[in-house]
């Protein structure tokens, strides 16, 4: 979860704001949304995904389904596709989670049936960046038609993203083998700043003519964690097969939680409806994201400065809240036991748990635990 | 060509479709009497003041929106328990109880659906009322169960075959899952007295059975919550560790917040974080942790003694209209000249009425006179007004005359 640079949490002003408005608003009510939710929110939501010019948008080929998170909506569209992809209720067909990814993907998948999840090559440890080679060698070996979960962006744990060039060859290879499209957009706008940015790869494999789904997240652009908002953007290949896919994820929505939460769902489609709001809420998002990058920039720049041994470089060109810090075992042990910072085992640190109070502090004891331990 | 060219047209949600024909229709004097919402004596949805107080109490707090855990909000989820347990209960003070917050009442059952597909090995066979809320046959086959059932209504008086009831469950296989409604059963509003439930927790422990209880109406079908939650605690303390679901959407107008729990009771406190611990990890893969205002509100209102009160007080208003409502059906059908017996509308409880009224007359309520209501004859008392009650009265005696 985002944090200021107090290191606390941080509702948005344009939230506030928000939520005075609904709670002001004594035409508004609890009763209930329908299955597939709010309507102006899972327009909205799609339409931030796509891109307001989007020609998937215009010829009505997209559908959207409000679900409790980013979670939420991988799980409607695991359940989806274990049902109707690839035949009928093929639990057999492969599901590819990049090797790290985030850990509940392979629940996800799992819980919802299907039994052959596997892993494609993602994180290159030894050049601290995106082995490329390896995931297209996965992508040409996997069998046909099968899923491929891919973060748009931000990728959660390694901070490492794909460039534009290197999305291109992925979907081409995508394409030619017939794999289906999976994207987690879990961080829109938080990434880079820019919402338009952040959805690149997104719409690059919709503007090459892929079906795809894409889970979207509010969580972390809206810090709207505890309100679970999320939204499952459907791109076919007309409206015709779109409304027939909504249908279907109805009928799975309806036995796992009927009809989604309003709160959230209401934030954030006021928000989006209003330029002014609109506007507003993209400054938002800009202040957490330049804040991210800021204490990147710091961090690396404290590391060189203190000649600690390696390449830094990595550390500004991940991307997100994470970054794989390249820190060992080890080493990790060393910054929690004596220096009493927190980061997974992995190495990877939360860059919103930086503050310009600690960055020395975190700077000077990584370098102590990269030049005492090896 | 497209990957979902296969994929069938769902058939439109039987109970929600009718809100959605009513929707389209034009007539003036239209009538929803399908969904399961309260509506106050204008037909408006009614917002409680104990919720809008909440609300604002709420909001002075000025609170993050950092995650909730995976299990809810803890005060929610107390607090839910001892709302259903009750305050003075064994189970509830020493602790052998699990309670997750769910999503509503639908996402209650599921967890509890999933949570026996994976660990109750006895038996994958869960047997419901005849008839039952029509999302229970869904929410379980999903969860991978399958669906049996035993005798319930008896449409030939409108109220409980009891004993062919009794006669179902007594032959149910040992150790198979029965579903049961704590109160104002749906959709038929019909109930056992307390001297039926003593005998059915009689029969569903000889038989050994898991006892699974859907409470989504405590305090709305009598207006006490004490009352409406006899059953539920009277099995508990014969030593039945039932697994209970309870919604927040009616008995607190919170319906869009989508506030609910869902309930295990236990050996031991050691085996209720056992048990814990496992719903977790089921809840994980499905939508991470659960939505914070329904929860909030609830638990400001169960927690805060003024608003408990308050909320005590609104819920029996709310149960008192619909009794009136079913009085004033009944005694207008009278009026209207209808020689059948309407007894059973008042004998019913809760938000819902098995009229007794066959598809066909359904059909005509619908097209003729723009009621709408669930095919199996089904209406929601909730919509019912002293202001259209006269109407609705005419037309049943139209279609039954």
């Amino acid at each position: 979860a985002y944090r200021t640079d107090e290191g606390q949490p941080w509702v948005l002003p344009v939230v506030k704001k928000v939520e005075q408005m609904i709670a002001n608003d004594n035409s508004l009510n609890h009763e209930y949304l329908p299955i597939l939710g709010l309507p102006e929110f899972r327009a909205n939501a799609s339409r931030i995904a796509l891109g307001d010019d989007s020609p998937a948008i215009k010829e009505k080929r997209v559908g959207s389904v409000q679900c409790l998170g980013g979670t939420g909506a991988l799980r409607i569209g695991a359940d989806f596709l274990r049902r109707w992809y690839n035949g009928n209720n093929n639990t057999a067909t492969p599901v590819y989670v990049s090797t790290p990814s985030w850990e509940n993907h392979n629940s996800v998948f799992m819980d919802a049936g299907f039994k052959d999840i596997r892993t494609y090559h993602y994180w290159d440890a030894a050049k601290r960046g995106l082995d490329l080679q390896g995931l297209l060698s996965d992508m040409e070996n996997a069998p046909e038609f099968s899923i491929f979960i891919l973060h748009a962006c931000a990728h959660n744990p390694t901070g490492t993203d794909p460039t534009p060039e290197q999305w291109k060859q992925i979907a081409a290879v995508m394409k030619r083998r017939s794999l289906f499209p999976f994207f987690d957009s879990a961080y829109q706008g938080f990434a880079s700043g820019s919402l338009d940015k952040d959805a690149w790869a997104v719409r690059y494999f919709v503007s090459e003519g892929f079906e795809l789904f894409c889970a979207q997240s509010f969580s972390k652009n809206f810090g709207l964690y505890n309100e679970r908002v999320g939204n499952l953007t459907v791109v076919g290949k007309d409206a015709d097969n779109v409304q027939r896919v909504l249908s279907q994820m109805e009928k799975i929505v309806r036995t796992t939680w009927s009809n989604p939460p309003s709160q959230g769902a209401r934030i954030v489609a006021t928000t989006l409806a209003s330029p002014q709001l609109f506007d507003e809420w993209k400054g938002n998002v800009k202040t957490m994201a330049d804040r991210v990058l800021l204490m990147r920039s710091e961090l690396r720049s404290r590391l060189e400065a203190l000649g600690t041994p390696g390449t830094w470089n990595h550390i500004t060109e991940q991307i997100g809240m994470f970054s794989f810090t390249g820190l060992n075992p080890k080493q990790v042990e060393y910054m929690v036991k004596e220096k009493h910072i927190y980061l997974m085992a992995s190495g990877r640190i939360n860059m919103c748990g930086l503050t310009t109070k600690n960055l020395d502090y975190v700077a000077k004891s990584i370098h102590e635990a990269v030049t005492k331990i090896q | 060509s497209s990957w979902w060219s296969h994929v069938e047209m769902g058939p439109p949600d039987p109970i929600l479709g009718v809100t959605e024909a009513y929707k389209r229709d034009t007539n003036s004097k239209k009538m929803n009497l399908g969904v399961g919402a309260y509506r106050d004596d204008n037909g408006k949805p009614y917002v409680l003041n104990c919720v809008r107080k909440a609300e604002a109490m709420i909001a002075a707090k000025k609170m993050d929106k950092e995650y909730l855990p995976i299990g809810g909000l803890a005060d929610f989820t107390r607090a839910s328990a001892e709302l259903a347990l009750g305050e003075n209960s064994e189970a509830f003070k020493s602790g052998r109880y699990v309670t997750v917050q769910g999503i509503s009442g639908t996402g209650s059952l599921r967890i509890g659906a999933n949570f026996l597909q994976r660990f109750f090995k006895a038996s994958r066979d869960v047997y419901l009322p005849k008839p039952s809320w029509g999302n229970h046959t869904p929410i379980f086959r999903d969860a991978g169960m399958q669906l049996q059932a035993y005798r319930y209504y008896d449409p030939k008086t409108c109220s409980l075959d009891f004993s062919g009831a009794m006669d179902d469950i007594s032959k149910i296989p040992e150790k198979s899952i029965i579903l049961l409604h704590a109160c104002a059963h749906n959709p038929t509003g019909v109930d056992p007295r307390q001297e039926q439930w003593k005998e059915l927790a009689a029969t569903v422990k000889k038989r050994n059975l898991l006892v699974y209880f859907d409470m989504a109406y405590q305090g709305f079908a009598s207006g006490d919550i004490n009352r409406d939650a006899w059953a539920v605690r009277y099995f508990i303390e014969q030593g039945i560790n039932i697994v209970l679901s309870q919604s927040f959407a009616k008995n607190m107008g919170l319906y869009g917040e989508r506030a609910g729990a869902f309930t295990v009771i236990c050996s031991d406190a050691d085996e209720a974080k056992r048990v814990e611990s496992q719903l977790k990890i089921l809840i994980r893969p499905m939508y991470s942790n659960p939505p914070v205002n329904g929860a909030r509100i609830a638990s400001m209102i169960l927690n805060t003694p003024d608003l408990r009160k308050e909320w005590l007080t609104e819920v029996k208003g709310m149960a008192d209209r619909i009794i009136s409502m079913r009085t004033q059906l009944v005694s207008n059908l009278k009026k209207e000249g209808s020689s059948h017996n309407w007894q059973h509308i008042t004998d019913q409880i809760g938000m819902f009425c098995f009229t007794g009224l066959k598809p066909e007359q359904v059909e005509r309520l619908i097209k003729e006179f723009s009621v709408y209501m669930t095919k199996d004859g089904r209406i929601s008392v909730a919509g019912v007004t002293s202001g259209n009650v006269g109407y609705l009265a005419h037309a049943i005696h139209q279609v039954t005359k």
